[in-house]
């Protein structure tokens, strides 16, 4: 198990090389760059341009400049950002925490919602519970996460509830610890519920699916027959085999939030790392966009890591080799 | 897909059992009504998609009326509107009673050609010059809402069709090798699949789009963003398909079939794919939809159809300002399509798996 850990964290690495490589040729062989837009700017003299890309080594051939970011990447240094000027890394820190409160909120939002929902209505299979849940999955299921968003942001607009964007008040410094808390819950409750509804739809439907599933089979019969409690065989036996399939779900779904979480960060005007990817890709900040391309996989690999791990903790007929 | 018929002797067909489920086919009926307006939207909206007036900017619906101000019956008409501005200088917009312009069918019109092959030069109906018929409003342009989303889902209903089939296939095929070969196979292939899903959608959306030349047509672009949209969907699908047939290869049956000297390629297909095919069906009718919503998304934000094409999603990009919404909610209608057709494409889907399904069946069949 350890060595089939480091295995794929080796394996890792070049990984994300060859993926900073695509980004990276992507980036400059399409056209315009950075400093283009700026040489059109009457304000900003040759020379300034010159400096930069000398500083940054733009004048140097592509290779060069690669091998130059690859190489810095051991001193965990990611590049220049081209627009703030400070080191990338400086620019993502902040942004990357904000996308991931989001996502986490999103996330236990989901699962805790989403998966007794879905025991809920296989248990009470073809009853009225049972339809309004999948009544409501689908309705959540349908609705386009912006659409949602708009909707809501719009229900705020009219009775002043909740904020209509960003992610602090402008008072925010000035709140006691538990005010901040409630203001960031506040910005948050928007976004992160959009975020989740479509994914409590479908893990409700799936978990729904899987546990009908796995009611049917013959050892839930065997441990009816030998006695066990009701409440045992469905919560542990059959509970347990249920989630199996999830689990796989819950590492692949590490990057479908932070997609998720990116359009609505746009939408809504949270300072998070899709929000940032977007602007960064706009006004070609190469470097920028190289290393949020590789923080967004450095994010999805863990969670998917963490989901083979658990799943083979959980069902011991898979095996790594 | 083939051979699951098979079981179903007693059963009706897939056609049947589709009529007999009253939602699912609401939903049939929804989803062709859509297909055939989009298809034929030359024919059936009054104007073409470009058709613009600026003086109707957001121009509330025009509705048909049987009765004047009078209280007589005619030929279904509709009155002129008078903008003028409020208080606030805001435009109102006002039914001018003295102006009436009768509803005529069949009229003709710029010559246009359905998806480019079966010409004609009729709209099945219009008003005369002058006066406009806005059947669900206007946009901020003045032009005909109800016109654009018939246009606008020729782009947004056939952009899921045409990137589901390329993306499922890929990713059955893969994810069924993977599973099943195990080791160096399962290695390199999902090596391959984690490059596609390390980066979340949405951002290597943006960056393809970024590739996109700036001077691409709109079937260009199109075109583009299916395939982008396709690149990045098969990969997931694929994992779960391999994930599923990590432990499916360890069935009994399977050995069974190995013993007996199948070939890998029969087995797979024959043997363990189609196992996979509930959880297939529920993804694919599942990521249609899904396709539906990234190009909304996408043309929403101003990244995927651009402006004078109309897809439901930049149609819906007016609601951006959320105070227009007060002033002229109808502009939310393209939204109500999105979810209506992703909506129908659910239900089918859970029908679909409900037939395919013959353990289920069986169940329903004793309770």
């Amino acid at each position: 198990m350890i060595g089939y850990i480091v295995k794929r964290l080796i394996v890792v690495i070049p990984l994300l090389l060859v993926m900073a490589l695509f980004t990276f040729i992507f980036m400059q062989k399409t056209a315009g760059s950075f400093y283009d837009s700026l040489r059109m700017d009457p304000l900003i003299s040759q020379q300034t341009i010159d400096y930069y890309e000398n500083l940054y080594h733009l004048d140097r051939p592509l290779s060069v400049q690669f091998l130059h970011w690859v190489a810095n990447l051991f001193r965990l240094e990611f590049g220049y950002s081209f627009y703030y000027n400070i080191p990338v890394i400086h620019v993502i820190k902040g942004r990357l925490w904000n996308t991931f409160i989001l996502s986490l909120a999103s996330l236990i939002l989901t699962w805790s919602v989403a998966l007794p929902l879905g025991v809920w209505a296989a248990l009470r299979r073809n009853r009225l519970i049972d339809r309004l849940i999948q009544l409501l999955s689908y309705i959540g299921l349908s609705t386009p996460s912006f659409l949602l968003a708009i909707l809501l942001m719009y229900g705020a607009s009219q009775t002043g509830w909740l904020p209509l964007g960003g992610m602090r008040s402008a008072h925010y410094e000035e709140l006691s610890i538990l005010g901040q808390w409630w203001d960031l819950l506040k910005h948050m409750a928007i976004p992160a519920v959009c975020l989740s509804v479509y994914s409590i739809g479908s893990l409700q439907r799936l978990m729904r699916g899987n546990m009908l599933e796995t009611l049917r089979q013959q050892y839930l019969l065997t441990a009816r027959a030998k006695g066990l409690p009701e409440n045992r065989v469905i919560y542990v036996h059959a509970l347990r085999n249920a989630v199996n399939p999830l689990i796989t779900i819950l590492g692949y779904s590490f990057s479908s939030l932070l997609s998720g979480a990116a359009l609505l960060e746009i939408i809504y005007g949270w300072p998070g790392l899709g929000n940032l990817m977007l602007t960064a890709v706009r006004s070609k900040d190469v470097y920028l966009v190289m290393a949020s391309f590789m923080m967004s996989g450095i994010l999805f690999l863990i969670g998917n890591l963490l989901a083979d791990i658990l799943l083979a903790k959980c069902d011991p007929r898979i095996r790594y080799e | 897909m083939n051979n699951t018929p098979k079981t179903t002797n007693k059963q009706p067909g897939l056609w049947g059992y589709l009529r007999r489920n009253r939602l699912a086919w609401t939903g049939v009926v929804i989803l062709g009504l859509l297909y055939f307006c989009a298809v034929c939207a030359d024919f059936v909206s009054p104007y073409s998609y470009l058709d613009e007036n600026r003086d109707y900017s957001f121009c509330p619906p025009t509705p048909i009326r049987l009765v004047d101000s009078d209280g007589r019956w005619q030929r279904p008409f509709v009155y002129g509107m008078t903008m003028g501005f409020d208080r606030d200088y805001r435009r109102v917009y006002e039914i001018d009673a003295s102006r009436k312009y009768p509803l005529r069918f069949l009229v003709k019109a710029e010559p246009y050609k359905i998806m480019g092959l079966i010409p004609g030069s009729r709209r099945l109906f219009g008003v005369e010059e002058p006066g406009r018929l806005y059947l669900w409003g206007a946009d901020s342009r003045g032009r005909d809402l109800f016109s654009r989303i018939l246009y606008g889902g020729r782009v947004s209903l056939f952009i899921g069709l045409i990137g589901v089939a390329i993306s499922f296939t890929i990713g059955l095929i893969i994810g069924g090798i993977a599973g099943y070969f195990g080791g160096k196979t399962d290695e390199i292939l999902m090596r391959m699949c984690e490059m596609f899903m390390m980066v979340p959608g949405f951002y290597l959306l943006l960056a393809l789009r970024a590739v996109v030349p700036p001077e691409f047509n709109s079937v260009q672009v199109f075109v583009s963003i299916v395939v982008i949209l396709a690149f990045i969907g098969w990969a997931g699908l694929a994992r779960i398909i391999r994930g599923m047939c990590l432990s499916l290869r360890e069935r009994e049956y399977v050995m069974a079939a190995k013993a007996m000297g199948v070939s890998d390629f029969q087995i797979i297909l024959r043997h363990i794919l189609p196992h996979t095919l509930s959880y297939s069906i529920v993804a694919i009718m599942l990521s249609i939809p899904s396709y539906i919503i990234m190009e909304s998304a996408l043309s929403f934000l101003g990244l995927g159809i651009q402006d004078p094409f109309a897809s439901w999603g930049n149609l819906l990009s007016e609601a951006m300002g959320i105070v227009q919404i007060k002033f002229a909610p109808w502009i939310l209608l393209p939204g109500l399509f999105i979810f209506l057709s992703v909506m129908s494409f659910n239900v089918i889907g859970d029908t679909l798996r409900d037939y395919l399904d013959p353990r289920l069946k069986a169940e329903n069949r004793n309770m």
